[in-house]
């Protein structure tokens, strides 16, 4: 392995390598800015904030670990020191915060070097990474495409090669959705396995820190790495995380649900293809198919659309202009100073949420909608628990169709939020989704499929993603072909 | 459900927004077809469902003991927009104060 190949390779190879001295951690990290990012940065323009001198520092004093010279591409609502951490928006133009997010941490520990920050919907609210204040991102398999969102940009970079990993945020299916679009894996762990202790918050009861990778192996890898109890975050889980280690161990004598009534309508035939072939691959490889129904998922985007935004209106309240941020000019007393800050700061589809958050929270409108939610959330859950008392996890789409048009869905807000119908609900049971690329479309577009499992099923989630982990011929990917990766063509 | 604008101007007054005139319309008509996608939750069966707030169920508690983990001023400071003297500088909070 060396500089002009690194970036080919998987994360748990080129860990290897750096720690048996084959190459220099400076190597590992600026590979895939020379390589592929010179070729596609510009047009894809997944990333949001880059600083060679931040990665050359990095580079130089890494730690001997699971992930030493790793690059990791970081989702810009992630706190690091060593970069700003902007969420997408002008209110947060220029922030570098104080202190770098458990996550962030945990990382470094382990001899990773955060190679960038990735472009984002503004504050995590999107489907697409068009809402992102910095200009859009665009899906490197199609750049007419969107590379699904909110965490887009580490999405696309993990795609085209810029590092074998990144972090993202899932509130709703922000890392499970992205993925899907850009054929890559991504693991949105049980609610409170990874701290969230410097991300910035968007809606606490749902937000978890979430993992893109390549293959399914460096996603196992990220996750012993990054799972476990911070004192930082109350609300993550006591005890150990669940072991992972068994990710090549194979599916024979697991149970996957088959809720096909899910895709009866409006879902794309590439995606029901996709599936198709997943679950007679699952089959092959000993795992038995198990039909039911399942709740509808218009429930759970109904659901979420009232608990988010009300936790949203809450949480981003702390943009004033006072402490941190963007300040507007004008604010002649303290009341128009946070009015006009506000409105200026944050871009449409924010405001629309804080005001739908705001409304579903206020006095005469709490029992309608927000308790209601609360209630429907108890029911979402029970679904899944009865569910998984049949099977060991469902098999489903990561998303309706495969990656959409730029502009398709930005001049309808429910449209967007439809894109989602498939993963909302992981969010509002606090249960971990995985993303499991499976090859490419005849279109030339990354197909997928999602994976849920009950509290804590991450083994059994990443033991099936790597037995579908495939070329995109279909064939399973041999552990000596990892450098294999069905990588987008510029054209 | 439709929102009217009036309740629009309302609940941005509580959020501190300000919705310019020319884009209230179509704030409404935003707003009032999630809420009416959102009545589909009328259908589902509730009936002997508590609410769920958070999806963990057990509040971990430690010995309150400081960890060591603080801010100094200068690092809460250094992002503020305005500032003097070690605080965070503001417009006048309270009005016809003499100077």
């Amino acid at each position: 392995m060396n500089r002009a190949d690194a970036w080919r390779h998987s994360a748990r190879a080129t860990a290897a390598a750096v720690r048996d001295g084959a190459l220099r951690a400076a190597d590992a990290v600026e590979s895939g800015w020379e390589g592929p990012g010179r070729t596609w940065e510009d047009s894809v323009h997944a990333m949001v904030h880059a600083d060679p001198a931040a990665r050359s520092a990095g580079a130089a004093s890494v730690a001997a670990g699971p992930l030493a010279g790793v690059p990791v591409v970081v989702k810009d609502n992630l706190c690091t020191t060593e970069y700003p951490t902007t969420c997408g928006s002008k209110i947060l133009a220029g922030y570098r915060p104080p202190y770098d997010a458990t996550v962030i941490r945990r990382l470094r520990a382990a001899g990773a070097v955060v190679t960038g920050k990735g472009n984002m919907d503004e504050f995590a609210m999107g489907s697409s990474t068009e809402y992102s204040a910095y200009g859009p991102t665009r899906n490197p398999y199609d750049l007419a495409r969107v590379p699904g969102g909110s965490s887009g940009g580490p999405a696309a970079a993990v795609a085209y090669g810029l590092a074998p990993i990144g972090l993202g945020s899932d509130t709703g299916g922000s890392v499970r959705q992205p993925a899907a679009f850009c054929g890559v894996f991504g693991l949105k762990p049980t609610y409170g396995r990874l701290s969230r202790y410097g991300l910035v918050a968007f809606g606490s009861s749902l937000d978890q820190v979430g993992i893109f990778a390549r293959h399914a192996g460096d996603v196992a890898l990220t996750y012993e790495v990054l799972a476990g109890s911070d004192p930082c975050d109350a609300t993550t889980r006591p005890g150990a995380a669940p072991d992972v280690s068994g990710w090549d161990s194979g599916v024979r004598g697991l149970r996957f649900g088959w809720p096909a009534n899910l895709w009866a309508k409006s879902v794309d035939r590439d995606v029901i293809d996709g599936l198709e072939e997943a679950a007679a691959a699952l089959e092959r490889a000993g795992a038995e198919r198990v039909p039911f129904d399942f709740l509808p998922g218009e429930y759970a985007v109904a659901t979420y659309y009232l608990v988010a935004t009300a936790e949203a209106s809450s949480n981003l309240a702390r943009f004033d202009g006072v402490r941190y941020g963007f300040r507007h000019p004008d604010g002649d007393d303290v009341r128009q100073l946070y009015v006009k800050t506000r409105s200026a700061g944050f871009g449409p589809e924010v405001q629309r949420r804080i005001l739908l958050g705001t409304y579903a929270l206020s006095a005469g409108y709490y029992d309608a909608y927000y308790l209601k939610a609360q209630r429907a959330r108890t029911r979402i859950r029970r679904e899944y628990q009865d569910a998984f008392a049949r099977c060991d996890f469902m098999l489903l789409p990561a998303a309706p169709t495969l990656a959409f048009r730029i502009g398709e869905k930005t001049e309808d807000p429910l449209a967007m939020y439809l894109s989602d119908i498939f993963t909302i609900g992981a969010n509002l049971a606090g249960i971990p989704g995985l993303t499991v690329p499976v090859g490419l479309a005849p279109s030339g577009l990354p197909r997928a499929v999602q994976l849920l499992g009950p509290e804590d099923s991450e083994p059994a989630l990443l033991r099936a993603g790597r037995a579908l982990e495939v070329r995109g011929d279909g064939a399973r990917l041999a552990r000596t072909h990892e450098t294999e990766f069905p990588w987008p063509t510029k054209r | 459900m439709a929102i009217t604008p009036e309740e629009v101007r309302r609940i941005a007054e509580l959020a501190r927004l300000e919705i310019p005139p020319e884009r209230e319309g179509r704030m409404v008509g935003e707003l009032s077809a999630v809420l009416e996608f959102v009545a589909t939750l009328d259908r589902l069966d509730l009936a002997g469902c508590e609410s769920t707030s958070f999806a963990s169920t057990a509040t971990p508690l430690r010995d309150d003991v400081p960890d060591g983990r603080r801010l100094t001023n200068d690092q809460a400071l250094e992002m503020a927009p305005s500032r003097e003297h070690g605080f965070f500088l503001v417009p006048p909070i309270v009005e016809n104060v003499n100077p």
